[in-house]
């Protein structure tokens, strides 16, 4: 088909491949945008799961608060603040970020929260401290599923950020939203074509991450009917 | 991954449903979902009236999906119903492509358009620029695609370089000509179609010499944020529409274009050959004589911001300011 | 919320084709996800393409399908369809994966019983399988239903009319409070189908709470689907009073998908 020989000619395209607007320059702002969404997700939505994990204490306002977060539409919210704060790097990155907590929040919080109360009671007996029950014992088990959770999140803030190029960041989104106000559905499609293939990398990366550091007596228990 | 065996559900399953009432709760279930998104679907085709055949007297107006479009198709349904015309309206059909589609196919009878960018969008290749120009050329081009359109207004709402009136001091500029010495220590801001546009970033270069330092791409049709990039000074010059109202209430400075690097962008009503009754084409050319450029301006103003009134009220006000007293 | 009052047609306008929007892709996701996921689980070959496949198209940003699909159906780019189709193929991507877990947990004495009471296959699809299966299905649909009706908006940004065009059209006119009624509305339209999915789940599994299993027992069977695929159902909520070994479910969504991918991986 004529439109796909043209996306991958715009792909190929050495003159695409450099400068403020080539490919690398636009991935790299798409990952830049990424990992700081990421981060700042992180830093909330892990402590606060591990804690309402750990003190079981407050689930269902986990529940209800990821249930909540989940329905917010990020459109919107990209609008929104952007409407309210004004252009710049921060409004963007904050609607993505209340994009990536629920399934970091939950992930930990479940993870943490299904944790056999008889190993945790049995790490307490052995003299334990509170801390160390989280860090040595519940934390490393319940990890695949809080990696789930963080690898779930930072596929859905790769794909969703192809959409801050609507206000005025760039990213790989840019092409599409660039190649939509002309109608270059060449151009669109190779947006779409980068940022699947990204998202697989990062998908394909993360899973290995969430292997590595599955304990291998977990990955045993794993096994249990 | 073994299933665990449940010891609940041995005993359960004399107690499931039958089979009969199972595909009776699915079908509700189905049949609940479906129908209650069905009754009010905006994007159902109502096309049956005007397609088969224009006997219907219902003219069907629709509009693009930005709030200007939406106001002067609100204005068209009034003067049409002041006419005696049975109006139905459709706004916010999406961007040029949908809803000249609309038209072709009848679902919608008449549409507000601009003439340059109909005529471009009609025929690439289109070198026209001045009004004059551009009504000689538009109907022959729309004429293979079973398209027509009404006189044009006075009306017009054109991309514009915009400054603030600080930048137009600073560099003595009152039009693009005297941006070619600076244009390299500028930032511009703008719809992203502006980077590849025939009067985009090519057409300054090619006209007027000038390359900016960067563009930026703001995706609000030269709406507040725009303007915010440029009254931060995070851009000092932006395409920006003719018609918005913060060139007035931010004392913007707009550029004259003396090479008419920006061609002329009439407002007028875009419809097909014969759809519609000739009272409504008479009204519609009678109303198009009275439109002017500061009325789209303080309409718009009245549709967004602190006013924030729908386009249908913004309209009715107009209306009955020009004597069109049967329009609602 | 001046505005609001002001534009009650519009929004009621959007709000209906949003929930076109949202829920015809769930209806015909599901007609096609459960005939799938029954063919996965009797041809187990056919269970890693489903599954795999299923993760792979989550990848895909909505917005990319958007534009896409156009190219491929022929549709018009503004055109409802490609919405519709796309928001579908999220829906298959995420129940064809919980209703293969549901079908593969499914008792075999239960299946061997209805067997023997003389079941045939179809009729033990519809009157034992399905049912039992419930569950885990409505906690899918409700996953499903919620991330269709935030993709939906997404949709405004091509032109494609929803609650998404009160974001779009707010943002050029730089009314907030337009934004707001949009956002309120899309969670509200979310809270509300997700409630009657739950309803429609809590009366076809009637038959579950009657049952006059041992809190234990009952535990025992639920804590390994449980502690995997946490929050894909959250009848611990009612169904199980001792629940605080099984995960509080986290109702549907990406942790659902999440603890789903990490079995998977396990697996």
């Amino acid at each position: 088909m004529n439109l796909f020989s043209e996306a991958a000619q715009f792909l190929t395209d050495p003159a695409n491949w450099s400068g403020a607007t080539g490919i690398p320059q636009r991935l790299l702002e798409h990952v830049g945008y990424s990992v700081l969404t990421m981060g700042i997700a992180l830093a909330i939505a892990v402590p606060l799961g591990l804690w309402v994990g750990h003190t079981r204490r407050g689930g269902g306002m986990i529940v209800g608060l990821a249930g909540a977060l989940r329905s917010l539409p990020t459109l919107g919210l990209l609008t929104l603040f952007t409407l309210l704060m004004g252009l710049g790097l921060m409004p963007p990155i904050l609607a993505l970020v209340l994009l990536a907590i629920p399934p970091i929040l939950s992930g930990t919080y479940s993870g943490v929260a299904a944790v056999s109360p008889a190993l945790v009671d049995a790490a307490r007996s052995m003299g334990m401290t509170e801390g160390q029950v989280l860090t040595r014992v519940e934390i490393p088990v319940a990890l695949p599923v809080i990696l789930g959770g963080i690898r779930n999140a930072a596929l859905q803030v790769l794909a969703t950020v192809t959409i801050v190029a609507y206000i005025n960041l760039g990213g790989l989104g840019r092409y599409l939203i660039d190649g939509l106000a002309v109608r270059d559905y060449a151009r669109m499609l190779a947006s779409v074509v980068l940022v699947a293939v990204l998202a697989l990398a990062a998908d394909a990366v993360l899973a290995l991450v969430q292997r590595l550091v599955t304990s291998p007596g977990l990955r045993l228990a794993g096994d249990r009917p | 991954m073994t299933p665990s065996p449940s010891t609940q559900r041995t005993r359960v399953a004399h107690r499931v449903l039958r089979p009969a009432a199972w595909a009776a709760v699915t079908a509700t279930a189905v049949f609940a979902l479906t129908a209650c998104g069905g009754g009010s679907d905006p994007l159902a085709e109502n096309s049956g009236d005007a397609a088969s055949g224009g006997s219907s007297d219902a003219v069907t107006v629709g509009s693009a999906d930005f709030p200007e479009s939406q106001v002067i198709a609100e204005l068209y349904a009034g003067v049409l119903r002041d006419a005696g015309v049975t109006v139905e309206t459709k706004p916010g059909i999406g961007a040029r492509e949908a809803y000249v589609g609309a038209v072709k196919d009848g679902s919608v009878d008449v549409v507000p358009d601009y003439s340059g960018n109909l005529l471009l969008f009609a025929d690439k290749d289109a070198t026209a620029a001045s009004a004059e120009d551009i009504m000689k050329a538009l109907p022959s081009a729309l004429e293979g695609q079973q398209l027509s359109v009404l006189d044009p207004s006075r009306a017009e709402n054109k991309d514009a370089l915009v400054v603030t009136q600080a930048t137009a001091e600073k560099y003595g500029l009152t039009s693009i000509e005297d941006l070619s010495s600076v244009c390299g220590d500028l930032v511009m801001a703008g719809p992203p179609e502006f980077q590849e546009r025939a009067y985009g970033v090519d057409g300054l270069k090619q006209k007027y010499d000038c390359s900016f330092k960067s563009f930026q791409p703001i995706n609000d049709g030269g709406g507040p944020l725009t303007v915010q990039a440029l009254t931060q000074d995070d851009a000092q010059v932006a395409d920006i529409f003719t018609t918005t109202p913060a060139i007035q209430d931010q004392h913007l400075t707009v550029l004259e274009d003396p090479k008419n690097n920006f061609i002329a962008q009439q407002v007028l009503p875009l419809t097909a050959p014969d759809r519609l009754p000739q009272n409504a084409v008479d009204a519609l050319n009678e109303f198009s004589t009275k439109l002017t450029t500061q009325d789209l301006i303080d309409l718009n103003r009245k549709v967004s911001g602190d006013q924030q009134q729908n386009p249908a009220d913004a309209a009715k006000q107009w209306l009955s300011d020009h004597g069109y007293e049967k329009a609602s | 919320m001046n505005w609001l009052s002001n534009n009650w047609s519009t929004v009621l306008d959007l709000a209906g084709a949003h929930l076109i929007q949202s829920i015809v892709p769930v209806v015909v996701g599901l007609l096609i996800s459960v005939p799938l996921a029954r063919l996965a689980t009797s041809r187990r070959w056919l269970r890693p393409v489903f599954v795999t496949g299923s993760s792979l198209l989550y990848t895909i940003p909505s917005l990319t399908l958007f534009v896409v699909l156009p190219l491929i159906l022929g549709t018009g780019i503004t055109s409802v369809v490609n919405v519709i189709v796309a928001l579908t193929l999220y829906v298959i991507a995420i129940l064809v994966r919980s209703c293969v877990d549901a079908f593969e947990s499914l008792d075999r004495d239960v299946l061997q019983a209805a067997t023997a009471l003389g079941y045939k296959p179809v009729r033990r699809l519809f009157g034992v399988e399905l049912p039992l299966a419930v569950p885990v299905m409505i906690a899918g649909l409700r996953v499903a239903t919620v991330s269709n009706i935030s993709m939906v908006s997404v949709g405004a940004v091509i032109g494609i009319q929803s609650l998404g065009t009160l974001f779009t059209d707010g943002l050029r006119r730089s009314i907030v409070s337009e934004i707001v009624v949009g956002i309120v509305a899309t969670v509200l339209i979310a809270i509300v189908l997700d409630q009657l999915l739950r309803l429609l789940g809590h009366v076809l599994t009637r038959w579950q709470r009657t049952g006059t299993t041992t809190a234990r027992e009952r535990r025992r069977a639920g804590a390994a689907r449980h502690a995997s695929a946490s929050g894909r159902d959250d009848r611990t909520g009612g169904g199980d009073p001792e629940g605080r070994d099984s995960v509080a479910g986290a109702p549907g969504g990406a942790g659902a998908v999440a603890a789903v991918e990490a079995r998977g991986d396990r697996a």
